[in-house]
């Protein structure tokens, strides 16, 4: 009789336990993979007034990151690339190398972005050049509203997705 | 005798100071006895620190896992103290590491010891890990004591990367970059993976945070945990004798006869075989802190603000061989051993001890496991003095801080001196050497004209190929042909220019 009664509690003990742990647990899983859900997050970005950027040059732009805390600090500032072809055409390009995320530089003289981990090179216009690139740059979406650029972005590019 | 003592201190009474010495130490050890009588500190002692090993064991190969968890004690010492003050946010970590190197007293001293300690921490660790491999100690009945090695490995790898990461500068923001590149090559999951090693879509606030997280109390727990079943392992299935050649591990043998070992050669650990460990700790902490009073703390280098981009990043000394294999892999082969060669390595590592698990343990019968250690030090040696000195990077400053070698332009003509500034204009230095300096990207052009035509030199200008990117639509003919003239020039005096076969039949 007593000993079946300790089973019992025993058991009962176990379980509701486990009830416990699972109203913790859950909600810790649910906590820790909070930032995964955030991929949808892209908004337009203004990046200044169309005549800002010289016809057929290539110019770096900055803007505030769309979705901050207040410590991130300097690194919501997110860089970027913007050139501007005739007739209006811009190609605005991540800062980001496509082989391991390196911030490429852009040389007018040579007409090349290059970047300083791997040797990755790439021409005005994004596309490989040489090096271990596995692709061109990533492109921001880019529009003009009212004498204005605007680029949709949010996120840092990795091949899985673009910006 | 207790109570003798009592009515002696309350009578006031003083013996001579030899007695009285005598006296303390009585009641210290009357201390110690009521201690032991609770805790049972004594025992605890025989069986850990006491553990008999075989006199074999006492020997300077040994030291080097004690080495390594000194240096540990020392990161928890220091990082301790380094939290007190470090604020771990990203608009203010950069600014309290600063704070820490030259306001707050000592903290570069403090800083500095905890960076050097970590590097030592991971060389103790390597060669801790190859002597184990060479004297076979990771075969039966050992093979956990090992695998929790590996664990350990990682983690002290976690550590060193996170804590790269924490020294929150340019360096750090684009680590993680990289760190994010190659999760996001992984296919299917990679998105998540990137946000959950971000904690969200950018690096930013959070991103500091988490491996803040990682860094003071997940991964450390972690190698507390493991270190405590790594020591355990030891007592439990005692330390590996000094390997003989000619004694191969049986299963059926072994216990038994190593129960005989420890019965002919046993010693107590303390006293009598910890004098080398001893001694060694004790170099090692005058190592690290030499290196850190000398050398001083590491960084921060520039702010962690992304728009800033004139900046190299490299990872620290310990990974900077990956930085370097991810530059000479075959683009093609990237994603895959990026994403596979971590698994198998680790696996292969924790396989070990199950595929050669018996059999001869010293490095004197094992050609092969010396080959492959020989092998891969001077693979991680090479790739890492690669690292250094990343021939496959651009001079990004070359084009306008290199200047034509004087040799190079006097008694030139017009056409060909207006080559040479094309030369500086267009960033060729960037990849090209002259005269030893520039990049290393592309072949130096000294002696240039030696190994190629007028043709095959505006050729490879124009359309590029191999390395080199095409300059077709960037040059202006004129520009070419100034460029072609400037370069033709560039062959030693006692080797003449490389001529095209035909024109030189058509006496051209």
């Amino acid at each position: 009789m007593n000993s079946s009664r300790r089973s019992f509690l025993f058991r009962f003990g176990i379980f509701l336990n486990g009830v416990a742990a699972s109203l913790i647990g859950i909600p810790i899983l649910g906590y820790l993979l909070a930032p995964v859900r955030t991929r949808a997050l892209q908004a337009w970005i203004p990046l200044g007034d169309v005549d800002d950027y010289e016809t057929g040059r290539t110019a770096l732009a900055e803007y505030e990151n769309p979705f901050t805390v207040p410590w991130d600090g300097e690194t919501a500032r997110i860089p970027c690339w913007v050139r501007r072809e005739p007739g209006d055409v811009f190609s605005v390009f991540a800062i980001n190398c496509t082989h391991l995320g390196c911030p490429v530089r852009w040389f007018e003289g040579s007409g090349l972005f290059m970047c300083p981990c791997h040797g990755g090179v790439y021409y005005a216009d994004g596309t490989v050049a040489s090096g271990p690139p596995p692709r061109p740059l990533y492109r921001y979406e880019t529009e003009i509203r009212d004498g204005r650029l605007w680029v949709r972005g949010g996120r840092l590019p990795t091949l899985s997705e673009s910006v | 005798m207790s109570a003798k003592r009592n009515s002696r201190a309350r009578n006031g009474k003083t013996d001579s100071p030899e007695r009285e010495k005598r006296g303390a130490a009585a009641a210290l050890a009357a201390v110690a006895d009521w201690i032991d009588e609770r805790v049972g500190t004594r025992r605890l002692f025989a069986s850990t620190a006491g553990h008999t090993v075989p006199a074999s064991a006492g020997s300077w190969f040994y030291v080097f896992g004690s080495a390594t968890l000194v240096c540990f004690v020392i990161q928890v010492l220091t990082g301790i103290c380094l939290a007190l003050v470090y604020q771990p946010s990203a608009a203010e970590a950069w600014a309290s590491l600063q704070y820490l190197n030259h306001e707050q007293p000592l903290g570069w001293y403090l800083r500095a010891v905890h960076g050097w300690s970590s590097n030592f921490m991971v060389a103790m660790m390597a060669i801790h890990m190859a002597q184990v491999f060479l004297f076979g100690a990771y075969k039966y009945p050992r093979e956990l004591t090992w695998i929790s090695g590996i664990v350990l490995l990682a983690g002290t790898l976690g550590m060193a990367f996170t804590g790269q990461i924490l020294r929150f500068d340019q360096d750090a923001y684009w680590g993680l970059g990289i760190g994010a590149a190659v999760m996001g090559r992984t296919p299917v999951i990679g998105d998540p993976l990137v946000h959950l090693l971000l904690g969200g879509p950018i690096i930013a606030g959070e991103t500091l945070s988490r491996f803040f997280t990682l860094h003071v109390f997940v991964i450390p727990g972690l190698i507390l945990a493991i270190v405590s079943l790594h020591l355990r392992l030891v007592l439990n299935v005692g330390i590996n004798e000094y390997p003989e050649p000619g004694k191969p591990v049986r299963r059926e043998t072994y216990r038994e006869e190593y129960e005989q070992l420890l019965e002919e050669t046993g010693v107590p650990f303390y006293p009598k075989a910890i004098d080398k460990d001893l001694t060694f700790a004790g170099l090692l902490l005058f190592a690290i802190l030499g290196c850190a009073a000398f050398f001083g703390p590491f960084g921060p280098t520039g702010p962690p603000d992304p728009t800033l981009i004139d900046t190299a990043p490299r990872p620290d000394f310990f990974f900077l061989w990956l930085f370097a294999a991810l530059a000479l892999l075959p683009p093609y082969t990237e994603t895959f051993l990026l994403l596979t060669a971590p698994v198998v390595g680790l696996g292969l590592l924790v396989a070990l001890p199950f595929i050669s698990g018996t059999g001869e343990k010293s490095a004197r019968a094992r050609p092969l496991a010396v080959i492959g250690v020989v092998m891969i030090a001077v693979t991680l040696a090479s790739l890492t003095s690669l690292g250094v000195r990343s021939p496959w990077s651009p001079v990004m400053d070359a084009w306008s801080g290199a200047p034509t070698p004087v040799e190079y332009v006097q008694g030139r003509s017009p056409l060909e001196l207006q080559g040479a500034l094309v030369v500086q204009a267009k960033q060729c230095r960037n990849c090209h050497a002259l005269g030893g300096v520039g990049g290393q990207r592309g072949p130096a052009l000294d002696g240039v004209a030696e190994r190629l035509t007028r043709d095959q030199i505006i050729r490879q200008v124009l359309q590029g190929g191999g390395n080199m990117p095409a300059y077709g639509t960037q040059l202006a003919p004129a520009e070419v042909t100034a460029l072609a003239a400037f370069l033709e020039t560039l062959h030693a005096a006692d080797r003449p220019p490389a001529r095209d076969s035909a024109t030189a039949a058509a006496g051209g």
